[in-house]
């Protein structure tokens, strides 16, 4: 699958035509601006999260496609056709709510059914219907129940059967998987993307769970305050993200503030109070002046944590002392307090089952990374 | 220590027989005193019939008791008649109702939720006025030279008065006016509790608001629709001071009647019969109402 979803990149081809194209959108609720002069495609067979913080405009984003809401101003249109004025029961957009909305009257057969009912199918196409998607979701044995009767697992799954029986052209999940407990929220994230391949269906997604979001998604929208922050693989967006906000909301990041001193050999030299040595980083997109303040960006796991001295070539050395170690499992996470008072996260997976003489409590440690490990963001 | 525990014991076990004793105290012994006066014949006397109860003779007591009041209701035409037409109008009535009613507590039910106890309360306002004096009120407004001709005729909508007062229509403008907290408040409890996200859901997948209504709100506020339906049906059935002030002679209904054979005639066994009788009509519609809330409460646990 992964080499399939590798080649899957309408976005970076200047030709493709989006099926939702969001041009320059605002949604202002009285004073308060929701979404503030947004502009977005997004692409047949697309799997797009919309990742950010509660308030940050992703619902209200999910909610005008839908058709609950209208734009203040800016257009939006589906497979070319303008959607304002179009009420939501005229959208071949269909819609899983966050707290699934099934109607308690109905058993679970007929949850699934009432959309198809609305078209005005025969009969018997949708009785087929019904029995497809109770297939799918593997909720054969439970036609007859109602939403009462059943787990909070097994109604997620009702409601997205009901949502994907119109076959939509697009289908909207608000936080999918919010109510379930960790474990079945990991299995019913991959059979989400295995149902959205298997059907070929657009797949947008509101999540404030970056896990979920890199989990499944194909691209990611970080939203902020009304803007996009970045759209971009889940892979770019941990990897380079381009705003400080980016990389502490995705992901544990740990941030070293300075200023730049210059460039050597294609690397930024970046002098920071929390190293005696000025930092070596690679990153040759950013444009840079001397003397401009800047937040360096590693990420825990780019980190390496030892007790003895690193020799007198290694580069982007910190010394500090062990404040708090943390066994997960298959990590351990060690918090190492600076003479500068900063504390990074490192982390180290655990490669074998026992370690002799492990990395104690209070130690001295050396904390390196390589110049490629860091990111630099302009503040 | 043990003297103690049997005061609490005896409290424990006195507590849920208040209800009992109350019942017992106040309806049922009045209803089996009623049952037997309407099993007794009318007599010219103080009290106006003859007591058949005599402790020493409790044999002579059962053979004196007979039904012949209830063949006189089921014989003459008028107590059918009556009946009938109780039943007629509390059904017309309670169909007013729900039209009037609905829309009232759907409005409230959507209403910002800082605003609904003030709407909650002005529903139960009237409540603070007397009801004989808001039924009185009503004859100043229907009456021919009424508040209501009068604005009508100021208007130009009609050129004489309308004749509403002592008509059936003043009963049901009546029973309409004094009963719709009975049938808003059971309506607006259902569909306050309602989730509107349901709507939304129903809306998203192709059902326009007017066939969601059908379909979604409905459905769901039944059980609210069932018990103010049977709230107004049942009180509006026996109803005796409506009629009486506002529907005038023409208007039949069984409560007027068994005023008039207790007041009038002075008939008290075949008042008793008639209470009986109204009694029996209505035991119908109250074990369909509290079977429905049983299912509700059943269902909500």
């Amino acid at each position: 699958m992964g080499a399939v979803r590798r080649a899957f990149a309408p976005w970076s081809d200047p030709n493709a035509k989006p099926l939702i194209s969001f041009e320059n959108i605002t949604k202002r609720f009285g004073d308060a601006v929701a979404v503030d002069n947004l502009s977005l495609n997004i692409f047949e067979g697309e799997f797009f999260c919309l990742l950010g913080p509660s308030g940050c405009g992703k619902t209200t984003l999910m909610r005008m496609l839908a058709g609950f809401e209208q734009p203040t101003a800016g257009r939006i249109t589906l497979a070319g056709q303008d959607l304002a004025g179009v009420p939501p029961y005229r959208r071949p957009v269909n819609m899983m709510f966050q707290s699934y909305a099934l109607f308690p009257h109905m058993s679970v057969e007929k949850n699934i059914a009432f959309g198809l009912k609305q078209d005005g199918l025969p009969k018997a196409e949708i009785t087929s219907r019904v029995e497809e998607m109770l297939r799918l979701v593997q909720l054969e044995r439970l036609a007859k129940r109602y939403p009462s009767q059943l787990s909070g697992g097994q109604r997620q799954r009702v409601a997205l059967a009901r949502a994907l029986a119109k076959r939509p052209k697009l289908l909207l999940l608000d936080e999918p998987l919010g109510a379930l407990d960790k474990k079945l929220r990991e299995a019913t994230q991959f059979e989400l993307m295995d149902i959205q391949h298997e059907l070929g269906m657009t797949f947008v997604v509101v999540t404030h769970d970056q896990e979920e979001a890199m989990t499944m998604a194909d691209r990611i929208a970080v939203m902020d305050q009304g803007h996009l922050a970045q759209v971009a693989t889940p892979g770019e967006i941990y990897e380079q993200p381009k705003t400080r906000f980016i990389a502490e909301f995705v992901g544990d990041v740990n941030i070293l503030e300075g200023n730049v001193m210059g460039q050597e050999n294609g690397l930024w030299r970046v002098q920071t109070p929390s190293a005696d040595a000025p930092l070596t980083i690679d990153d040759p997109d950013e444009v840079l002046h001397s003397g401009q303040a800047v937040a360096i960006a590693v990420r825990p796991e780019k980190m390496v944590i030892q007790r003895d001295p690193p020799g007198p070539n290694a580069r982007n050395v910190l010394t500090g002392e062990v404040w708090d170690i943390g066994y997960l499992g298959d990590w351990t996470v060690y918090r190492v307090k600076l003479a500068s008072g900063a504390i990074l996260r490192v982390t180290r997976a655990n490669a074998s089952r026992f370690v002799e003489n492990p990395i104690d409590w209070d130690e001295q440690v050396y904390v390196t990374f390589a110049p490629n490990a860091a990111v630099i963001l302009a503040e | 220590m043990a003297e103690r525990s049997l005061t609490r014991k005896l409290t424990a076990s006195l507590v849920p027989a208040l209800p009992y004793l109350w019942l017992g105290v106040f309806f049922l012994v009045p209803f089996l005193i009623v049952l037997k006066i309407s099993l007794s014949d009318p007599a010219v006397a103080q009290p106006p019939y003859k007591p058949v109860f005599d402790w020493s003779d409790i044999a002579g007591f059962f053979s004196q008791l007979d039904l012949d009041n209830f063949e006189t209701l089921v014989g003459d035409d008028l107590y059918l008649s009556a009946t009938l037409s109780s039943i007629r109008i509390a059904t017309i009535s309670t169909i007013l109702l729900l039209l009037v009613g609905f829309p009232v507590a759907y409005a409230m039910a959507r209403a910002p939720e800082r605003h609904r106890p003030l709407l909650v309360a002005l529903v139960i306002l009237p409540f603070w006025t007397s009801f004989l004096i808001r039924i009185y009120a009503w004859i100043a407004i229907l009456k021919p030279e009424g508040l209501l001709n009068q604005g009508l005729m100021a208007l130009g909508a009609i050129s004489e008065p309308l004749t509403i007062l002592n008509t059936e229509w003043a009963v049901y403008i009546g029973i309409v006016y004094a009963y719709l907290p009975f049938m808003v408040l059971p309506l607006y409890a259902a569909l306050e509790k309602m989730d509107d996200t349901l709507l939304e859901a129903a809306l998203d997948l192709g059902s326009p608001p007017w066939r969601s209504f059908w379909t979604i709100t409905v459905p769901l506020a039944m059980p609210g629709i069932i018990a103010g339906s049977l709230l107004c049906f049942i009180p509006a059935v026996g109803e005796f001071v409506i009629p009486d002030l506002l529907g005038g002679s023409e208007t039949l209904m069984i409560g007027r009647q068994l005023w008039s054979e207790f007041f009038s005639n002075r008939d008290w066994p075949l008042a008793s019969a008639v209470a009986i009788l109204l009694l029996i009509i209505l035991v119908v519609p109250i074990v369909i109402y509290r079977d429905v809330e049983a299912r509700r409460l059943e269902t909500e646990s």
